[in-house]
C-alpha cells in the first residue's frame, strides 16, 4: 500500500485510519485501516463507489461528523487531528486544510453575500475588512468569476451552479491552505463547467503547492486531475500507485474490473461492460440503502 | 405494407414547450427527430437543455405547446380515449431515480403487474403473477423479490424492477431519462448491459436521454444534441463522435473527461495551447 516515494515529509498522512459509525444495531465500521499520505504540490485522488467509505475518510480528516468514532493518525503538517480539541480542529479548517464539497447550494449560507463568506477565513484571523475584500475579489476574478468586485456583495442564490462552486472553491483557497480536500467537487455541474473547475483547482493547488485530496467516483476525473490514485472498496484501500500504472496495469481485481465497466467513446460500441465490480449480491443492501 | 414498415415508429414533428412564469424562455424549441423501429437514438445536453422536456412531451406527459408526436404514424397529441390509451401501450418510460419513481407502498409484483392490470393485458391474477416472474427475469432478478417493498432493494435492483415494470405492457419504444445517472460505474455497467440485451431479444427501440456523451456512444446508434431547447446536431453515432458539425456538439465532447491519464494530459497541453491563444487575439 505504501512504497510509493514521496518527496519529503508529506503534508498530510493518514495512519491506520478507521471510523465507526453508532447505528441501531451497534456500531458500524466504515473505514477499516486506511493508510494514505499526501506530499505537498501533488494531487491524489480516492476513488471508490458508494458505501466505500471514502467520503468518510474525507470527513474524517478534518473531523466533520461528530458522531463519527475514530482511530489512527491523521497528521496534517506533523499534528494528529485526532488528537485536537475542537477549538484546534477549527484552526486547522481554512487556515492549515481547506474543504471543497459536491454541493455548493449546501454548502454556502444562503442569507450571507458571498463575499462575506469568502472572507470569513481570513476576517476570523483577524485580518482587516478592507484587505480581505481586496483578496477575495481578486481571488474570485483568478476563478473567472466576471466583474468580481460587483458579484461580490451578491448572495449565492444569484450565482449559477457553476459559479457557486467557484465560491465555495474560493472559500477553501483564500487563507491558503496547505492541503485542500475536494470531496466530489464537480459532480453536480455539467461537463463543461466540470472541465473548468477541475482546470482552475489544478492551476490553484500547483501555484500555490497545495495538497490535494480529490474524493470521486469518475474514473475519468482521476485520470485528468491526479498524479496518484488510491482505489477504495468496503472501507479498505485495495491498490495505490502512480495513475499511468495503475490505469495501464491494475494489480487488483477489484480496480481491474471498476477500470472495465466504464463505457468509453472510442470502444467498441455495445461491448459487454465488466459486472465484476458490483457486488456479488446486492439484495444483502441493508433495507436503509447503502451510503452511510 | 411495406409503406407501414417505413412509417417511423415514433416522430417528434417541432415540438415547442414554453413554461409560465420563465418570461416565455421555450424549454423545447421546434425539436423534431425521428426513431425508427429497433433503432436507440440518444438524446444528449446538459442541464436545461430541454432534453428531458422533450421526453416527457414525447411520453405524454407534457403537453406541448405545439407540434405532433406521432406513434407509428398516429398524432398522439390529438387522440383521447381507447386509441390515445392503446397508443400510449406502446411508449413506456422509464426515470431517473428509481427511489422515487417506485411507489414504495406497493411489493414488486404490484409494480410490474399494474401495467398489464390496468390495459387489460393479463386479468387474471394468478397469470399476471406467472408473467411477472417471467418480466423480473428478464430483467435478472429472481422471483423470491416479489413480495418485497423498494426499499429493500439497492439503485440498481430498483432500476430492473422499473424496466420489468415498463416492459409488462409490452411496449416498442422505452423512454429512459437518465436511467443510469444515479448508478455506481458497477451498477451502470450492469443496466446497460440489461439495455444491450433488451435491444437484442425484443428488438426493444429506445429514446435514451443523458448527460453522459460516453454512455450513449455505447448504447445508441444516433444522437441529437440540444441546447438551449434546440436540437443543434443529429445523426449517426459515427458522424457526431468523430467528426461533429455543431461547434456546441466538439465543445461538449472536448470536456468528457477520459479514463486515460496519457490522452487527458494530451488534451490538457491542448486546451493551454488554445487559452493561450485565446490571450493573444484579446490582447491584440
Amino acid at each position: 500500500m505504501s512504497g510509493h516515494p514521496t518527496q519529503g515529509t508529506p503534508l498530510l498522512r493518514i495512519q491506520d485510519l478507521c471510523v465507526s459509525y453508532p447505528t441501531p444495531d451497534g456500531l458500524k465500521e466504515v473505514v477499516r485501516g486506511v493508510d494514505l499520505s499526501v506530499s505537498r504540490g501533488e494531487r491524489v485522488a480516492l476513488v471508490g463507489e458508494s458505501g466505500s467509505g471514502k467520503s468518510v475518510t474525507a470527513r474524517s480528516v478534518l473531523r466533520l461528523d461528530s458522531e463519527a468514532r475514530t482511530s489512527g493518525r491523521v497528521l496534517i503538517d506533523g499534528q494528529d487531528v485526532l488528537e485536537m480539541n475542537s477549538k484546534e480542529v477549527r484552526r486547522v479548517r481554512g487556515a492549515r486544510a481547506g474543504l471543497v464539497f459536491q454541493d455548493p447550494l449546501a454548502s454556502l449560507n444562503p442569507v450571507k453575500t458571498v463575499g462575506w463568506q469568502i472572507t470569513q477565513p481570513l476576517r476570523i484571523r483577524g485580518m482587516g475588512r478592507r484587505e480581505a475584500r481586496r483578496r477575495a475579489v481578486d481571488l474570485l476574478g483568478r476563478l473567472g468569476v466576471a466583474d468580481p468586485a460587483r458579484r461580490f456583495d451578491d448572495y449565492p442564490h444569484q450565482f449559477s451552479g457553476g459559479m457557486r462552486q467557484r465560491v465555495v472553491i474560493a472559500i477553501a483557497v483564500i487563507a491558503e491552505p496547505q492541503v485542500l480536500i475536494a470531496d466530489e467537487p464537480t459532480t453536480a455541474l455539467d461537463v463543461q463547467v466540470q472541465a473548468q473547475v477541475l482546470e482552475l483547482l489544478g492551476e490553484l493547488a500547483q501555484e500555490k503547492d497545495m495538497a490535494v485530496l480529490l474524493i470521486t467516483h469518475d474514473l475519468g476525473i482521476v485520470a485528468g486531475f491526479a498524479q496518484r490514485v488510491a482505489v477504495m472498496r468496503d472501507g479498505k484501500l485495495v491498490e495505490e500507485g502512480d495513475v499511468d500504472r495503475v490505469y495501464a496495469s491494475p494489480r487488483h481485481p477489484y480496480t481491474r474490473a471498476l477500470l472495465d465497466a466504464v463505457p468509453r467513446i472510442g470502444d467498441q460500441p455495445g461491448r459487454r461492460l465488466g459486472t465484476a465490480a458490483a457486488t456479488a449480491d446486492p439484495v444483502s443492501v441493508s433495507p436503509e440503502g447503502e451510503e452511510l | 405494407m411495406n409503406t407501414a414498415e417505413e412509417t417511423p415508429l415514433l416522430e417528434a414533428r417541432n415540438l415547442v414547450k414554453t413554461f409560465s412564469g420563465r418570461s416565455g424562455t421555450r424549454a423545447v424549441n421546434d425539436v423534431s427527430f425521428t426513431v425508427r423501429r429497433g433503432e436507440a437514438l440518444g438524446l444528449v445536453g446538459e442541464s436545461g437543455s430541454g432534453k428531458s422536456t422533450t421526453a416527457r412531451c414525447v411520453a405524454g406527459l407534457l403537453h406541448p405547446d405545439s407540434g405532433q408526436v406521432l406513434i407509428a404514424g398516429q398524432d398522439v397529441t390529438r387522440a383521447r380515449g381507447r386509441a390515445l390509451r392503446a397508443t400510449r401501450r406502446r411508449i413506456q418510460m422509464v426515470f431517473q431515480d428509481p427511489y422515487s419513481s417506485l411507489n414504495p407502498r406497493m411489493t414488486v409484483a404490484d409494480l410490474v403487474g399494474e401495467g398489464m392490470y390496468v390495459h387489460g393485458i393479463e386479468p387474471d391474477r394468478v397469470r399476471r403473477r406467472d408473467r411477472t416472474v417471467e418480466l423480473l427475469e428478464t430483467v435478472g432478478m429472481g422471483s423470491e423479490h416479489l413480495d418485497r417493498y423498494p426499499r429493500s432493494f439497492s439503485g440498481g435492483q430498483r432500476q430492473r424492477i422499473a424496466i420489468a415494470r415498463a416492459l409488462a405492457v409490452g411496449p416498442d419504444l422505452l423512454i429512459c431519462d437518465e436511467p443510469v445517472a444515479s448508478l455506481d460505474v458497477s451498477v451502470q455497467a450492469q443496466v446497460l448491459n440489461l439495455f444491450g440485451d433488451l435491444r437484442e431479444k425484443l428488438g426493444l427501440s429506445l429514446l435514451f436521454i443523458a448527460h453522459d456523451l460516453a454512455v450513449v456512444h455505447h448504447l445508441c446508434g444516433r444522437v441529437a444534441v440540444m441546447n438551449s431547447g434546440r436540437v443543434v446536431e443529429q445523426g449517426d453515432r459515427e458522424q457526431v463522435y468523430t467528426s461533429p458539425r455543431h461547434p456546441y456538439t466538439r465543445a461538449l465532447l472536448d470536456a468528457v473527461p477520459v479514463p486515460d491519464p496519457a490522452a487527458e494530459r494530451a488534451r490538457a497541453a491542448g486546451r493551454g495551447a488554445v487559452h493561450t491563444q485565446n490571450h493573444h487575439e484579446e490582447k491584440r
